[in-house]
């Protein structure tokens, strides 16, 4: 079975034609989506202004990566549930969405971004935790992610837009 | 109602018959629109998490808000341009759409609030402001504004 008939044997499944065509659920979901886009995209901003070295620089790096990262991740948890019932709803139009694609494509590497940057560069953060002029690796780990999440957002709000099909 | 006569206007403006004419304007500032929605919450979450007691509890009140308050006002301000921008291509729409009133209503509560109750308590030293008082302006403050957020999403069903 190619990834394409997987697709359109999910959108024939009852629930997916029921959030597709419910005048509730839809936008619901759709809602949660951005709420929760708002506390852990929010977040994660503040968090990377702090690696920049832009503001809240009287807290410690591994402060305000521990403290509100476990927020930033409550609100990811409840964006891709929301976002998997949405893929769900309208399976081969999302995949098939260039807009989309691209959205994919940022939100692996803002993960493999954030990842690296836990593995490799924190480790050290005991040594420039209290340096208010951060290193340059953990200062470029903020920008990529800032950038990587304003293409996350982008694409997924022209994702509406079918401009290619 | 009185305030339809002003909405058909700001629709005939030059402004908003561009944005409605043009393909890409109107998504375009739709993007500006989510991403500035994002760092408003990020700018408020930081400081009402603070307030609740949760998030960066070690470090004062008046420092977090401090720092977040110009960021809160960038995006503030971004939101309410890029808004009216959008809400100028389409005013005939928004004026019919009962979630668009819930928003507004919301908007004019959470601003309010934001810079009275919410910009008085944040002044106080940690020691002035009781826990039980920081807490309930930290929930109002996050109620408002996903209430602003909550009803703005549904502006494209209803």
């Amino acid at each position: 079975m190619s990834p394409l008939e997987l697709f359109e044997w999910l959108q024939n499944t009852y629930w997916s034609m029921a959030i597709r065509e419910s005048l509730i659920l839809y936008p619901l979901i759709l809602t949660t989506h951005v709420l929760a886009l708002c506390v852990s995209v929010g977040l994660i901003a503040i968090v990377d202004l702090r690696l920049i070295g832009l503001r809240f620089s009287n807290v410690l790096i591994s402060e305000v990566t521990g403290k509100l990262i476990p927020w930033a991740l409550f609100g990811f948890t409840l964006m891709v549930t929301s976002g998997l019932l949405l893929f769900y709803a309208t399976p081969l139009k999302a995949a098939q969405n260039p807009f989309f694609q691209i959205k994919m494509f940022a939100l692996l590497l803002a993960g493999l971004n954030a990842f690296f940057f836990h593995a490799a560069i924190y480790k050290k953060a005991i040594t420039w935790d209290s340096l208010q002029i951060v290193p340059f690796r953990a200062r470029l780990a903020g920008c990529v992610s800032l950038t990587l999440w304003t293409v996350v957002l982008v694409s997924g709000r022209m994702q509406a837009y079918n401009w290619f099909n | 109602m009185i305030l339809l006569p002003l909405f058909e206007w700001i629709g005939s403006t030059n402004i908003g018959l561009t944005i409605r004419d043009s393909m890409w304007l109107f998504p375009v500032i739709q993007c500006v629109h989510l991403l500035a929605l994002a760092m408003l919450g990020g700018s408020l979450i930081v400081v009402d998490l603070r307030l609740l007691g949760l998030g960066l509890k070690r470090h004062p009140i008046t420092y977090l808000s401090q720092q977040a308050y110009p960021w809160l006002i960038g995006s503030l301000l971004m939101m309410l341009v890029t808004g009216l921008l959008l809400a100028s291509s389409d005013t005939l729409k928004i004026y019919f759409s009962p979630p668009f009133w819930w928003k507004m209503g919301f908007l004019a509560v959470a601003i309010l609030f934001t810079f009275t109750v919410r910009r008085t308590a944040l002044r106080l030293e940690d020691i002035q402001l009781e826990p039980f008082k920081g807490k309930t302006i930290a929930i109002c403050s996050l109620m408002l504004w996903f209430g602003v957020g909550f009803s703005g999403r549904w502006i494209a069903f209803y």
